[in-house]
């Protein structure tokens, strides 16, 4: 599993973390993580719709938290639930950016089995870290 | 836990963390709540109280609820009080959902009334009532009208024919408070909430058909003033302002974070405690968008009202003066607002923020309807959907808490481990064979609400009411529950 959902943090709302070799799969992993607390069956949602996002910022856990606030957004204004189709994650001397091929679905209750809305991204723990294996982040989002 | 060691106890439930606890302290930590849910309550609740306790402009000290549990910032069951001239604003100390809250509507129906049709009620309740993740709301607006609506809250409902003025005059600011600006709101928050007016939502939101049992009523004076009767039905929805409020607050704990520290010189210690100065600009700008989403969710909690008298009318076929369908009170958790209070003798213009927490106003309260002004504010208390909720009134006695009281149970379980123990066919069954009625949009929401989830709503409500910050009125048990 690409993620962790944490049962001892954030009780009225839901937390998890991810950890993977490079960036680019950190990302991935948290907008499936992100999917998998909207849906118990991910891997119901097909790929009709398509998504562009592109996004920068100084701080690699503020790309984060824009990127997933970024997904909340299109899930309220356009009923989308989304994955990662493509993602490149660049750093450069004023920070980081994104562009990333989302794919996906608008929600349909009578196909997806909702788990939970989120509502909100917080900055409560948020952290994007380097580890002698690649990156681990930690979110806690607001349902 | 370190907080616990080192309160000092004032009264059975009214404790003190002196400024000493943390370096950095302005103000004491009251805590209103009995030894046992203090010992309940997580080394969050004391770490975050103590962070508000930093804030520029705090008055006299910080408080926490009997129901207090860790949040973003402030604790849930967090107060504080802020001086208008040196004080700072923050998203923290409101919550991202703005103005969640409680409605409850009594009615002329009897148990035995309501039981032959109570699942074809809940059924209806489920169709009719958006619930859900993605779930549209019951009236389209363009963005004109919607910024009208996020000036005039429920008012702008009543003006157009979905409600009444008693349901405006029922309700906390009757409905709308001043100065909410659309200027100060993003596009993005106008985008996600333009189509959410009139939706319940999903997470711990709920519409709840419940009963009044006659052993249940506490004050039988004052529950007789507000309509209600032994063995009568009554309805209580819990919801607030959806993706709109979550992006007001999202969109300014960004934007302070990015002036507090460069143009202020404010730092704190955790990032959801970001603020700026009552009267900065970015202040004032935040102040005005939070009173939009404030009125966002007035007017949503009117047109679920609105949709909950159609569906009795059509499915007990009974007109609204049989139904007699007439709300008692609306009462918001989420909010800071511009109070006047009596602080060690003097009068004071504050900024209370209400996180998690109900403003709890006593007798003879001018904003109160003439009906019951004399009672005090009409107080909801939510528990989980397996117990049962409660209606108190606030007292002079909670001006000792800036006029605050509870707001729930408060969760002792996260959900991720809720998800894990419980199964939500088995709790729906188990509710069916005592009588509850459940229908859910989510399997998996109906498991993460589970009442072992939960503290025990009666020690909260005892605990309110030892400690003089509201008196119970009745209680009420569930016997339909739609959840989305």
């Amino acid at each position: 599993m690409p993620f962790k959902f944490l049962e001892d943090i954030a009780i009225a709302d839901i937390a998890f973390e991810v950890e993977a070799k490079d960036l680019p799969q950190l990302f991935k992993d948290a907008a499936a993580a992100f999917l998998a607390i909207q849906v118990n069956n991910p891997g119901k949602v097909k790929a009709v719709e398509y998504s562009k996002i592109g996004l920068a910022n100084r701080e690699i856990d503020i790309l984060l938290y824009k990127f997933l606030q970024e997904l909340v957004y299109l899930k309220d204004v356009k009923s989308l639930l989304l994955r990662v189709k493509a993602i490149d994650v660049r750093q450069s001397s004023e920070g980081f950016s994104l562009d990333a091929k989302m794919e996906g679905e608008t929600l349909d209750p009578k196909r997806h089995d909702q788990r939970a809305d989120v509502k909100a991204v917080t900055f409560h723990c948020l952290e994007v870290k380097k580890t002698g294996a690649g990156y681990h982040a930690t979110v806690i989002v607001d349902v | 836990m370190a907080g616990l060691k080192t309160l000092s106890k004032i009264s059975e439930t009214v404790w003190e963390l002196p400024p000493s606890y943390k370096p950095g302290m302005k103000v004491p930590a009251r805590f209103f709540a009995t030894q046992n849910l203090i010992e309940q309550m997580d080394q969050g609740v004391f770490d975050q109280i103590s962070n508000v306790a930093f804030l520029p402009g705090v008055e006299k000290y910080v408080c926490c609820m009997p129901d207090a549990h860790w949040g973003y910032g402030f604790p849930i069951g967090g107060v504080a009080a802020m001086r208008l001239e040196d004080g700072v604003i923050s998203p923290g100390g409101i919550g991202f959902d703005i103005n969640c809250g409680m409605r409850l509507i009594r009615s002329n129906l009897t148990y035995e009334e309501v039981k032959p049709n109570l699942e074809n009620l809940v059924e209806a309740l489920f169709a009719r009532v958006p619930v859900g993740v993605g779930a549209k709301g019951l009236v389209r607006l363009d963005r004109s009208a919607f910024e009208k609506l996020l000036v005039e809250g429920a008012g702008w409902c009543v003006r157009k024919g979905y409600g009444e003025q008693d349901d405006l005059d029922r309700t906390e600011a009757r409905g709308c408070i001043e100065g909410g600006d659309p200027y100060a709101v993003s596009n993005r928050a106008i985008d996600r909430g333009l189509a959410q007016i009139g939706t319940l939502g999903s997470g711990n939101h709920y519409l709840e058909i419940q009963l009044l049992k006659k052993e249940n009523i506490f004050d039988a004076n004052a529950a007789s003033r507000m309509g209600l009767f032994p063995n009568q039905v009554v309805i209580m929805f819990h919801c607030g302002s959806r993706g709109f409020g979550h992006q007001v607050a999202s969109d300014y704990i960004e934007k302070f974070l990015g002036v507090m520290g460069p143009k202020y010189g404010l730092s704190v210690p955790d990032r959801e405690l970001a603020c700026a100065p009552f009267g900065s600009p970015e202040g004032q700008a935040y102040f005005a968008a939070m009173n939009c989403a404030i009125n966002m969710s007035f007017a949503n909690r009117q047109m679920i009202l609105h949709r909950i008298r159609e569906v009795f009318q059509t499915v007990l076929k009974k007109s609204p003066g049989d139904l007699g369908l007439r709300q008692v009170y609306d009462i918001a958790h989420n909010t800071a607002k511009i109070e006047e209070q009596n602080v060690d003798g003097r009068k004071k213009k504050l900024i209370i923020h209400r996180k998690g927490a109900t403003r709890a106003y006593g007798p003879g309260f001018g904003e109160l309807p003439g009906d019951f002004r004399d009672l005090g504010q009409p107080v909801i208390i939510g528990g989980s959907m397996e117990t049962g909720s409660y209606l108190l009134v606030g007292t002079e006695t909670s001006s000792q808490a800036f006029y605050t009281t509870a707001h729930g149970a408060g969760r002792t379980m996260s959900r991720t481990k809720a998800k894990k123990l419980f199964r939500g066919s088995d709790l729906i069954a188990k509710m069916r064979r005592r009588g509850i009625y459940v229908r859910a949009a989510s399997m998996s929401g109906i498991s993460e609400e589970a009442g072992d989830a939960y503290k025990n709503v009666d020690e909260v409500v005892e605990s309110a009411d030892k400690a003089q910050l509201t008196k119970k009125v009745a209680r009420f048990v569930p016997i339909g529950n739609v959840k989305g």
